[in-house]
């Protein structure tokens, strides 16, 4: 699991491989683009939005294109990420005292792997709801191609996408803001890959400890 | 009524008032259709292309006399033929001429979101805008008629305009200059809807059709092309024609309730981090060799 992080000569702790960073802002990216260009569709008074990226019938033709790099990255990240996101029976006393966690009252709060099950809960949400824009996104592409008799599929696709959208928006909302102005020190772990020991201590206590192991054995 | 056909009242994707709305009287347009004059000629289509400009599409045979199974982004006006055997075992020939229903309440104008794309004129025409329009296709999925049709050479979206060119200089519709039985008419909503239920009358009372009606289904607010029909209570036996056609309430729920919830959700977040970082601030790492999780160490 960690044997892509290790204790760099500086004394820092690699925490997110280059490959993890790439896959990251490869997502973060198209994310970012497939947000300003929906919501323009989302409401008129947000439609500026897509004139100042280009005009509209260009955001309509390249929102589905980013939409396919993002399920490409999402997916990626899944073979990555997949198992280190799985749901552990220590995760239930972590949410029990996730008000803790909000109030930064970190010494209250049991000591988190590599992910957090905060984490884990953005992780799997942008998997899932990534999975069902997917899908909607598809049928929202090729809306002609949808006969008379299959209309269902869009009237249902006008609806999911919209939704699943929301939910990451939320996520999206919490993460930013947690990843730049909330966690210090977190924002430089996904540009530069690593993080100061108190940093990895504090925020991933186990995580840390096994990669100290791991490098002892080395 | 002319004038009418260049005042907006309702334009689609679109932030803030509609221009000049409501400041003339009111002088609605109406096409009227009825179904139980029609010989099928498709003079009506003929002229339909002729005056758009569009050429003749491939037609498709399937042993009727039907052209083609629906309309096209180039062929806008296309009687739908039905071979419907009664109860009484007598064969009927039903045919509908199907177009653009220039619905007072628009589904593709509602689910539509490219600022003028999609205009609703003071006179009732619906009319897209093709120099707006985005090519999204939503409107495909607002309408309860199947009639906006992709384009994939313009990537846009197409439709019968109810000759809103011919319309607004004082001429009526081209399919209705075409009509050799004057089973097609055209004048305002108020007219058409009176000759329409005379119709109607006449064939419950002299013609044996106790069901004969008038299509002008209030779902969708009744709309700017209404039809007789023999009978009224199965208007599906025309081709489709659906028996209460509304906006589908996944476009309505998508446009209304769940975009206020939205927007109130995402400025709430935003609002709610905002205040979050004012009253806890960030997350201090603290000094190396400080126990960190007393309990788990």
């Amino acid at each position: 699991m960690s044997r892509e992080n290790y204790l760099l000569p500086n004394g820092r702790v690699l925490r997110y491989s280059f490959h993890e960073r790439l896959v990251h802002w490869l997502a973060g990216v198209s994310y970012v683009y497939l947000l300003l260009t929906g919501l323009a569709f989302w409401s008129p008074w947000l439609f500026w939005i897509a004139v100042v990226l280009g005009g509209a019938t260009i955001s309509r033709e390249l929102h589905p294109w980013f939409g396919v790099v993002f399920a490409v990255a999402v997916g990626w990240m899944y073979r990555m990420w997949a198992r280190q996101m799985r749901h552990t029976s220590a995760d239930q006393a972590w949410w029990a005292s996730v008000g803790h966690y909000i109030r930064n009252e970190d010494e209250k709060v049991p000591s988190a792997d590599r992910f957090n099950p905060g984490q884990k809960l953005l992780f799997w949400g942008f998997f899932w709801n990534g999975l069902l824009l997917l899908l909607s996104g598809l049928i929202l592409w090729f809306p002609q191609q949808i006969p008379w008799s299959l209309r269902f599929l869009r009237l249902a696709a006008v609806i999911v996408h919209p939704v699943c959208a929301l939910l990451t928006i939320a996520l999206f909302i919490i993460h930013v803001y947690m990843g730049t102005a909330m966690e210090q020190g977190a924002f430089g772990s996904v540009i530069r890959g690593d993080v100061s020991r108190a940093w990895a201590d504090q925020h991933h206590h186990d995580w840390y400890q096994q990669v100290l192991r791991d490098s002892a054995r080395k | 009524m002319s004038q009418a056909a260049t005042e907006i009242v309702r334009i689609s994707g679109h932030a803030g008032t509609v221009p000049g709305d409501g400041l003339n009287r009111e002088f609605r347009v109406c096409k009227l259709v009825d179904t139980t004059t029609c010989i099928g000629c498709k003079a009506c289509e003929v002229a339909c292309l002729e005056w758009n400009g569009y050429t003749f599409s491939e037609t498709t045979f399937d042993n009727s006399y039907q052209t083609m199974p629906e309309t096209a982004w180039n062929y806008w006006n296309l009687i739908k033929f039905n071979e419907h055997e009664r109860e009484d075992g007598t064969l009927q020939l039903l045919m509908r001429k199907d177009q653009c229903m220039h619905c007072a309440d628009p589904g593709c104008l509602a689910a539509c979101p490219a600022d003028n794309a999609i205009v609703q004129y003071a006179n009732g025409i619906v009319d897209f805008q093709q120099e707006h329009c985005i090519g999204c296709g939503y409107c495909i999925t607002g309408c309860p008629f199947n009639i906006p049709k992709f384009s994939p050479t313009a990537r846009k979206v197409f439709k019968c305009t109810l000759c809103n060119d011919r319309v607004s200089r004082g001429l009526e519709p081209a399919c209705i200059k075409a009509c050799p039985t004057g089973c097609l008419h055209f004048g305002t909503k108020a007219e058409m809807k009176e000759l329409a239920e005379t119709r109607a009358s006449q064939l419950r009372q002299h013609s044996g059709f106790p069901d004969a009606g008038v299509y002008d289904p209030p779902g969708v607010g009744g709309t700017h092309v209404i039809y007789v029909l023999h009978d009224a209570k199965n208007p599906e036996l025309y081709g489709g024609l659906p028996k209460d056609p509304h906006i589908p309430w996944t476009v309505q729920l998508w446009k209304k309730p769940l975009k206020w919830i939205g927007n109130l959700a995402i400025i709430g977040g935003v609002v709610g981090v905002f205040i979050h970082y004012l009253r806890f601030g960030p997350k201090v790492v603290k000094q190396d060799g400080q126990e960190s999780h007393g309990g788990n160490t």
